[in-house]
Formats: C-alpha cells, structure tokens, sequence
C-alpha cells in the first residue's frame, strides 16, 4: 500500500512536469501572442486566487469575500517596491517622484505582496473572525471596498499614486513564470490541508461547537486559515498586476470576488484541483472560446445568426454559471480530488464491474 | 448657524438619499427575515428597474411607461425568486447565497448586453425633477419629496403587515418557518409577495434617485444595494422600522462627508459602520437577539 502510494505520488509529479514541459515547447514553437499564452497565465493566477479561497470557503467553512481587497493589496505591494528608482519620477508625476526611493528584486517583491496582504488580514480577521457566516461574508466584502476606497485617497497619493495608474514595473514575458509560482503556491496549500493544521481545519467546517469540544482552539486556527488564505491571494494579485502591466484600485471590485467565488463554486466547493480546473476553463470561456458569441457578423450559409454582438458571450456564460449553480450544485469535481491513485481505482473498479458481467453471461 | 447654512445642501441631499437607500433596505431586510439569504440580485433589480423606464419611455408616454416599469419589476423579483431560490429552498443557506451571486452577475452581463454598455440616462420625470429653491440651497423637487413618499410607502406596508391575511403569515414565516408551514400557511405564495413587494419599492426608490442622478450603467445598482443592505444590518435585519432609521442615518452621513470634502470615503464610511456595528451590536439597533443551538 505504501509503495504504491509512492508510486502514485511520483506519477502525478511526473505528469505535472510533463505539462510545464509541453507548456515551454509550445512557447517556443507557437507565436507569443497566441490566446493560449493569455489564458495559461490568466488561468494559473486565477487558480492560486481560486485555491486560497477554497482554503477558506471549502476547507475551513468560513464564508470570506474579501479576496479582491487582498489581491489589491498584494498587487499594490509588489508594484510600489519594484518600480525600478529612475523610473519613479515618471510614474509618480504628480506627486514628486513618490516618497518610496528604493526598489526591490521581483521575488523579494512578491513575497512582500503575501506578506502585507497576511498582515492586513490578520489585523482585520482579529474582530470580523468572530462573525457567523453571512454576517463575515458582508463584513469582509466591506473591508475589501475600504482598503479599494483607501488605495484611492489622494493624500496617500506618494504611496499608492492616488487614483492614477502604477506602471513600469518588471513584469514577466514566459507563461512559466506565473505558471511556477502558482503551482509551488499551490502545492504548499496542498500540503497544509494534509497536515494536522488542515484537518483541525475541516473539523471547524464539519462542525465548530464539536471541534472546539475536541479541543481545537476556533480562533486561533480560524485566524491562521485567513491570514494563510489571504497570503496567496496577495501573492497572487501579484502576479495579476504583472500580467496587466499596471495597476489601478478601481479594478478590484466586488465583482472580481464573485467572480473568483464562481470558479471555485464551479470547481467544487472543498476540492483543490477542481478550483484549478474550473479557473483555467472559466478564463479559456470567458477569454477565448466564446469570444465568436461577440460577433456580430456571424453566419451559418446564408443565415445571419440573431442575437450575437458584443456582450452575449457573458449572457451565455452566466447562464451556464447559473445552470451550474442550480442542478450541478456539486460543482465539476465536488468534494473529490483529482488523483492517479482515485483514476487507478475507478479503472480496477471498471474492470470488476466487467468480470462480473462476464461471469454472469456464462 | 454658519455650520447649517453649509450644510443645508448636503443635509438635504442625505435626507432624501436616505430615504431611497430605505425603499431598497425593506425589500432585503423582508426577504433576510424570512428565507435568512442576503439577496445579492436586489441592487441589480433596482438597476434593471430604472433601464426598464428608460426604455419603455422611448415608445410609450411616461406616465403609462413609469407604472408599467414598476409593475415589471415587480415581477422580475418574482421571476428572480421562483428561478433561482426556490430550487435550492432545502439546500445548504450557502447554496442560495451563492445563487443570489451569480443572479447579480447574470443581471448586470444582461444589461451589459442590452445597453452596449452605454450609460444611458434617465428620462426627467415632470414635477419631482423640478429644480427648486429651499432656504437659499438650489436642488430637485425629488430631494423634498422622496422622504414623504418613502414614509407614506412605509406606513402602507407596516399596515399590509399588520392587518392584512398576507401580513400575517409573513410575521409567521418569519417567526418561524417550519411551524408556520404545519399551520397551514402556503410558503411559497408568502414568499412570492415578500420578493414582490421588495422590487416593487425598490422601483419606485430607483424613480426617485436616478431622477436625481441620471446616468444608468450596468453595475450602478451595487452600491446602493450593498449600502442598504448595511442599513438593514444597522436597523437589524429583519426589522422594517430599523432598517429606515438605518438607511436615514447612512444617507445623511455619507452626504455629510462629501461635504466635507471627503467623497472618497462616503463609500468607505459605510462599511466602516457595517464593521463596528457588526462587533458591538451584531443584532443591530431594532433586532432580535437569536441564539444558536448546536
């Protein structure tokens, strides 16, 4: 049994190695401004969002809606300390040149993302924790539009550069790049739901009034999972600010948390590597493959199809979401992961049911 | 009196903001009493409401497209509730949250689609988008009315509460809802006119305040309905009283920070509020205290 979970475990970490693999040919052979560049990235900074959500939602039952505050956050941080120091005079132009005059190296810079995005949360879990379930949801949602109304004061203008655009700080060129942190993000989520850390963690979701009974101290693991949570939603909002290039507070609105709350509903609620499926999906949908629904020129002979011009992709898209919401409630993968060990026992299962069947033939 | 004169403007505008913030507060605080889901989709039927207007006014005359609009909407609630909360009436209160989300986002993609995008703006509604002239302050004869109307509608509804068949098993349902149900009262229809009588005030608060502020864009509706949704907190959910008060204090002094030069944080003030009344006063000002039973 213990063999061949290690041997499942170097399975799935050869497969994954095969996708960077396959991810960095494709880059060298396909042209840079193919959509399967954007969607890769997008979807991988999604996925990290996605998961780090989850964490809260899915494993420790605390129905958070503050992710776009701390990604504004983490995506300010690392903008405002990587913008090289001879730059700075022309990003800051209407407020001498910012009063930060240093920069930092990216990596530093993303690591401060999570951390400053951590802090914040930490700061606010201390009174909103002790709320119950839509009372946080409406709390956090509240503080992620201050932090928003905050980033966007003028008198904070030498640090966050008001309402102006941030800009000019390095940025990545190969899809790996977001792709990496992601994933070693992801796996080291991964690894603290499997820890004890992770199970005190669903004992919280499955039932508090019993986990504290066991023992389990509520505050401190609830605190732990949010500022953890909110650690990755900095790094990745990190990562979206390099993506975009530049970074604006007025983004990062209610809406983006719905959003990411979407993928992982879609994902299913609890499981890991269906908020990473259903990230890459709903970016590849909502980015490239429904993009033909925004034509308006459309035509199958000589029919001129009704109803497409800009905008119906996301009609359709909500309606599916919608569908999905209300007769898939489970979501793409519920509350399973997916796993060579889970896809070896549906094979031997498939295989029983099969000799079975034979035998019942004969 | 130098301090009123100043502020005459901004205490106006507060008043009658509040009183709008108030038409949409009721229909969250009814629907939170009785099925415990913050209806997320309600700020986008208060938009909807207003494109609804703008629409119709373009072919037929206002007076027959405002009451149509109204009545519209208040079927749309409806259409909202029977298509994407009843299904889930049994499933987890999360689940409808969740529903309630993605409604909001259908809605808002929806009138992204329908309006291109465009701002489009309100049609002025004759009489209340007068301007007029009190003590000196120039502004809309919207401004005076709305915390008339507001507190007539008010008094309309605690009376349908009240005395009304209705009324009485909404009072039940939200009591409790499974005894009322044994009792005989028909959930469904109950909560059909809950989510009716919610939209249809929130249309006629979204006559009100965008005869004040015109331009109609797809996510318009957000704000105010995050904002009344806070003043139902503030009220107490659940407490029709409470979230009007709420919903006044929130208008005046989020009108009274822009006048202070602070428009940044009128938003902002808000949730600030929403945070420490959440901390010190979880039940809000007019709520019942709930215990929670393992």
């Amino acid at each position: 049994m213990e063999k061949e979970k290690k041997k499942d475990l170097i399975i799935s970490l050869a497969v994954i190695a095969a996708v960077y693999a396959i991810v960095a040919v494709l880059e060298a052979v396909l042209p840079r401004t193919s959509m399967l560049f954007t969607v890769l990235k997008k979807g991988s900074i999604y996925a990290l969002v996605a998961v780090s959500m989850n964490l809260l939602n899915g494993f420790t039952g605390l129905f958070s809606l503050g992710q776009a505050g701390f990604m504004l956050l983490g995506a300010y941080t690392y903008a405002i300390f990587t913008i090289p120091v001879e730059q700075r005079a022309a990003v800051y132009q209407y407020f001498d040149g910012g009063i930060i005059q240093f920069s930092l190296p990216v990596f530093l810079g993303i690591i401060l993302a999570g951390v400053v995005a951590a802090f914040f949360a930490y700061l606010i879990g201390l009174p909103v924790l002790k709320l119950k379930s839509d009372y946080l949801a409406i709390a956090t949602l509240g503080f992620a539009e201050i932090i928003r109304a905050l980033f966007q004061w003028d008198k904070l203008g030498g640090l966050t550069n008001g309402s102006n655009l941030l800009r000019r700080f390095p940025v990545f060129k190969s899809t790996l790049f977001p792709m990496t942190v992601a994933g070693i993000c992801i796996a080291i989520i991964v690894m603290l739901i499997n820890s004890t850390y992770g199970r005190a963690f669903k004992a919280i979701r499955d039932d508090d009034v019993a986990a504290e009974a066991m023992g389990i101290n509520l505050a401190h693991h609830k605190r732990l999972a949010f500022t953890i949570s909110s650690f990755f939603a900095g790094i990745s909002g990190a990562l979206l600010a390099m993506f975009q290039t530049t970074v604006q507070a007025a983004q990062f609105k209610s809406a983006m948390t719905y959003e990411i709350l979407l993928i992982v509903v879609i994902g299913g609620i609890g499981s890991v590597s269906g908020s990473v499926i259903s990230s890459f999906l709903f970016i590849a949908c909502s980015e490239w493959w429904l993009r033909f629904l925004d034509n308006a020129d459309t035509y199958i002979g000589s029919f001129h199809v009704p109803l497409l011009r800009p905008g119906f992709r996301k009609v359709v898209f909500s309606i599916v979401i919608m569908a999905i919401v209300l007769l898939y409630q489970r979501g793409i993968m519920g509350d399973k992961e997916f796993s060579i060990s889970g896809i070896r026992k549906k094979i031997a299962a498939r295989k029983a049911a099969k000799a079975k069947k034979k035998e019942g033939t004969k | 009196m130098g301090f009123f004169q100043t502020n005459l403007p901004y205490l106006l505008a507060g008043i009658s903001t509040g009183g709008q913030y108030a038409l949409i507060a009721i229909g969250y605080t009814m629907v939170y009493g009785i099925l415990r889901l913050i209806n997320f989709a309600h700020g986008d039927v208060f938009m909807c409401a207003a494109l609804m207007v703008i629409y119709s006014a373009s072919y037929l005359p206002l007076y027959i497209s405002l009451p149509l609009a109204i009545v519209a909407t208040g079927l749309l609630g409806f259409a909202i509730e029977r298509v994407a909360y009843k299904p889930l009436r049994t499933a987890p209160r999360m689940s409808a949250m969740i529903s309630a989300i993605g409604m909001s986002y259908l809605i808002q993609n929806l009138a992204l689609y329908v309006t291109g995008g465009l701002t489009k703006y309100y049609p002025p509604v004759p009489f209340i988008s007068d301007s007029i002239e009190i003590f000196g302050a120039m502004t809309k004869r919207v401004t005076v009315i709305t915390p008339f109307v507001t507190l007539f509608l008010i008094i309309v509804l605690v009376s349908i509460i009240k005395y009304t068949k209705i009324g009485i098993a909404m009072r039940a349902v939200s009591r409790d809802f499974e005894t009322a149900q044994l009792m005989g009262v028909k959930i469904n229809s109950v909560i059909s006119a809950t989510f009716v009588i919610g939209s249809l005030l929130a249309a006629i608060g979204s006559t009100l305040f965008f005869s004040n502020y015109t331009g109609v864009t797809p996510t318009v509706g957000g704000m105010p309905g995050l904002k009344a949704f806070v003043a139902a907190v503030f009220g107490g959910i659940g407490s029709i009283p409470g979230a009007v008060i709420g919903a006044f204090i929130i208008g005046i002094c989020e009108n009274l920070i822009k006048g202070m030069g602070l428009t940044t944080f009128s938003d902002a003030f808000t949730f600030v509020l929403l945070i420490v009344v959440l901390m010190f006063m979880p039940t809000g000002l007019f709520g019942e205290k709930a215990t929670d039973k393992v």
